[in-house]
């Protein structure tokens, strides 16, 4: 059967150059970075380039990015590092409704250990306004978080005028920007966003699971989430994921080395699959800004669940999904249409697809066809 | 080191000229309830079986033997020789491991060695005394000890035991024929499932999917029910049978708020003709009366209507509470509220008719042609061999 798959923002598949960077690593460049010998020096040399390759990316110094487990990781270190690192200059943290569960439960982590937290609404596009984040601080605010790009929605957040206006405000106050469903299809520049920390991920970008990192800005301190050995400065112990953290390294640079042309690529197949639904299905509603990124679509088709919709695809080999993947494990609905102002049967009957520089026009148009087919021999079984 | 269990079965060895058969069944559910994880070796003596299991197994081999039906209790077993001084050192070493300060007790003796010196009774004096001689703080009260010791003299040993575990009691599987399980994924039908095995009954179970109205993860939630359902009886077939037409047909051509009484006929009439095919002589649901529109009297009337085949309901008086705590107890509940939908809930009308009437459901069924749906049904019915955790 042929496979169409469309739940890139989910995850995304090792491309053959990325498996191949890796499976040297495992066996041949195997040594511990730690070690004193020549194999050491070699596993060493790797994490050196693989970090040189992502401060070139982002525009930081090297000593600047630290390599972890993934996105969910360094989300949690940064947020509770700064905010157990700071505690003494205030206890009041702000970020916004519609973040990824790893930055929204680390707050709520947070909020156990007595801080107070401000959780901030969007609008119906999903975008947080920049005055609303000015509002909200206060006296003891030490840390703000905005995601870039809104992993449900795709959403484009100010994140660079947001940053600006927050270090006007009070430049003592840190910045997190959540990248993870950004790096490698929109430039992330903490320099342009005025941002302290920011978090990435690699097999959103069709490198391997398990491996993330952030940026710290030089001279903002952390406290570690776990204590061993002093790989990372220390703030991330425990024996470096070599082969990880090369395959990110290479996803990462094909990835803004053809950031533009995919960018243009990808904008194309999502402008093709939402003309094409608006045109061939009745009652489907968009969800989500005007200018949103290029590799989401968020789109409700009223009166059928979502979920049936992903089943039916995938009996055609089409790979879609509801909300998010880190939702579909739960009955709750999506808190970001929720945040968005969405209702629970409008929220229980979307979908979302996204893309890949890999999906073509022609997968898209396969798509259409099943989808324009089974919505409307879904919808006769639908509540009367 | 070798260690021995005492396993009783009460209620088998009521059950006359089939006492035998029993027996049997409960010693091969057994072996195979041990199959992986001791080495073992089974006796059957007057009335009870004896597995001889490796010291370092016998938490293990428990927990085990706790699944498997038919075993009222168990008793770790000490074993000294025939010769009385032997004995009273084992019983206060074996009594001074459960002895707590005040504590009252009893020695009862069996005496199935007829050549050993002393009766019953004598032991049992002579033992006692000596426990309260070399056990520090205790006192004998032959009503209502707090602990009983039981000594048994047998042909070339003498074993003696202070510990009663409970087993889950019944009959053991395969003691009274096959019964075909219908199991949703809900909390009710794998405890219904749970309470027939312990009757001794051999399970088949038939799962309706309603792909793509309900997931693959929903019918991988069935199948880690009925995995678990084999941890007390051994392998079960599982029948996935197709229901997405039947489901379809139903919405289109029949009132909606008759779906449920008239997908539950539907249900019944697969469930009754698989049976056949797979010699079940019932068909076990998780019905308990009153919880759903689906499970009034008037419903289960209208339903059952369909079959001829008898319908065993065992949860039928019990409460949601209730069942909730048996799922928990035999480790379905965890699995069973994943949340994924099944086809009972996909179609669910917002308003079901409670009290259905026999006529107006038999006028809505004319829409349909039921044969055909029924083949086709099982004609796609898919079966899956779930076997044990081991």
């Amino acid at each position: 059967m042929r496979e169409v798959y469309l739940d890139n923002s989910a995850t995304t598949q090792v491309t053959p150059g990325v498996a191949a960077v890796m499976q040297e690593v495992l066996t041949e460049t195997y040594g511990n970075p730690s070690s004193l010998h020549r194999k050491g020096v070699a596993a060493e040399r790797v994490i050196t380039s693989a970090r040189r390759v992502l401060a070139g990316a982002c525009a930081v110094k090297e000593g600047e990015i630290y390599f972890t487990s993934g996105g969910t990781e360094a989300n949690n270190t940064v947020i509770k590092g700064v905010a157990r690192r700071r505690r003494r200059r205030g206890t009041h943290l702000i970020t916004t409704k519609i973040e990824h569960p790893s930055v929204l439960y680390a707050y709520r982590a947070l909020e156990e250990e007595g801080f107070q937290v401000t959780y901030l609404d969007v609008d119906r596009e999903g975008l947080v306004h920049p005055e609303k984040v000015i509002a909200a601080l206060r006296e003891d605010t030490i840390l703000v978080s905005v995601m870039h790009v809104n992993n449900e929605v795709g959403s484009v957040q100010p994140v660079a005028e947001i940053g600006k206006r927050l270090k006007t405000a009070n430049k003592e106050i840190l910045f997190h920007v959540d990248a993870v469903q950004s790096f490698g299809k929109l430039p992330v520049l903490p320099g342009n966003w005025q941002a302290d920390l920011i978090s990435f991920s690699a097999h959103k970008i069709h490198g391997p699971k398990g491996v993330g990192a952030f940026y710290c800005k030089g001279g903002v301190l952390l406290e570690p989430l776990l204590h061993g050995g002093d790989q990372e400065k220390g703030f991330r112990p425990g024996t470096e994921n070599t082969a990880g953290i090369a395959g990110f390294a290479e996803a990462a640079q094909i990835a803004v080395q053809k950031q533009e042309e995919n960018n243009r690529l990808m904008a194309n197949l999502r402008q093709r699959m939402l003309a094409g639904i608006m045109e061939a299905i009745p009652d489907v509603f968009y969800n989500g800004q005007a200018g949103a990124a290029p590799h989401i679509l968020s789109v409700t088709i009223s009166g059928i669940k979502g979920e049936v919709l992903v089943h039916a695809l995938e009996e055609h080999g089409i790979y879609i999904s509801t909300g998010s993947a880190c939702h579909s494990h739960r009955a709750d609905p999506s808190h970001v249409l929720l945040a968005m102002g969405r209702a629970e049967k409008e929220i229980e009957a979307s979908l979302r697809f996204s893309f890949s520089p890999y999906n073509t026009e022609e997968e898209i148009d396969y798509t259409l066809e099943k989808l324009r087919d089974n919505a409307a021999n879904l919808r006769l079984f639908t509540r009367r | 080191m070798k260690a021995l269990l005492l396993i009783r079965y009460g209620e088998i060895g009521l059950k006359g000229k089939n006492r035998k058969f029993f027996e049997n069944k409960l010693t091969a559910n057994i072996k195979r309830s041990l199959l992986g994880i001791a080495e073992c070796r089974i006796q059957q003596y007057r009335g009870r079986n004896f597995v001889e299991v490796l010291e370092g197994d016998t938490a293990a081999v428990i927990r085990r033997l706790q699944q498997v039906f038919g075993i009222v209790s168990l008793s770790p077993v000490a074993i000294a020789e025939l010769d009385i001084e032997s004995i009273k050192a084992v019983a206060a070493r074996e009594l001074g491991k459960v002895a707590k300060p005040g504590m009252t007790f009893k020695v009862e003796t069996k005496r199935a060695n007829k050549r050993f010196p002393l009766r019953s009774p004598e032991v049992s004096r002579d033992v006692g005394e000596y426990l309260l001689d070399h056990v520090p703080g205790l006192t004998v009260d032959v009503h209502h000890p707090d602990q009983v010791l039981d000594v048994e003299i047998r042909d070339h040993e003498t074993y003696i035991y202070t510990q009663r575990i409970p087993g889950p009691g019944g009959l053991p599987v395969g003691a009274s024929g096959k019964g075909l399980l219908l199991i949703s994924g809900g909390i009710d039908s794998p405890v219904a499932g749970w309470m027939t095995m312990k009757r001794g009954v051999t399970l088949e179970a038939l799962h309706f999917h309603s792909f793509p109205f309900t997931s693959e993860r929903a019918k991988e939630k069935v199948v880690d029910l009925t995995r678990v359902l084999t941890g007390y009886g051994g392998k079960i077939l599982l029948h996935v049978a197709h229901f997405t037409e039947i489901q379809k047909e139903l919405r289109l051509k029949c009132p909606e708020k008759l779906t449920v009484t008239l997908m539950r006929r539907m249900m019944f009439r697969i469930a009754e003709r698989l049976a056949e095919q797979r010699g079940a002589l019932a068909l076990i649901t998780g019905e308990s009366l009153g919880q759903v529109a689906s499970q009034t009297m008037e419903s289960i009337h209208v339903i059952e209507h369909v079959t001829t085949i008898p319908v065993f309901r065992p949860l039928i008086g019990m409460d949601k509470e209730e069942i909730v705590n048996i799922s928990r107890r035999i480790d379905t509940y965890d699995i069973s509220i994943r949340p994924y939908e099944d086809c009972c809930t996909v179609f669910l009308p917002e308003f079901p008719v409670t009290r259905p009437r026999l006529a107006d459901v038999e006028e809505a069924e004319k829409a349909l042609d039921i044969e055909a749906l029924v083949t086709e049904s099982l004609e796609k019915t898919e079966t899956i061999e779930i076997r044990g955790q081991v």
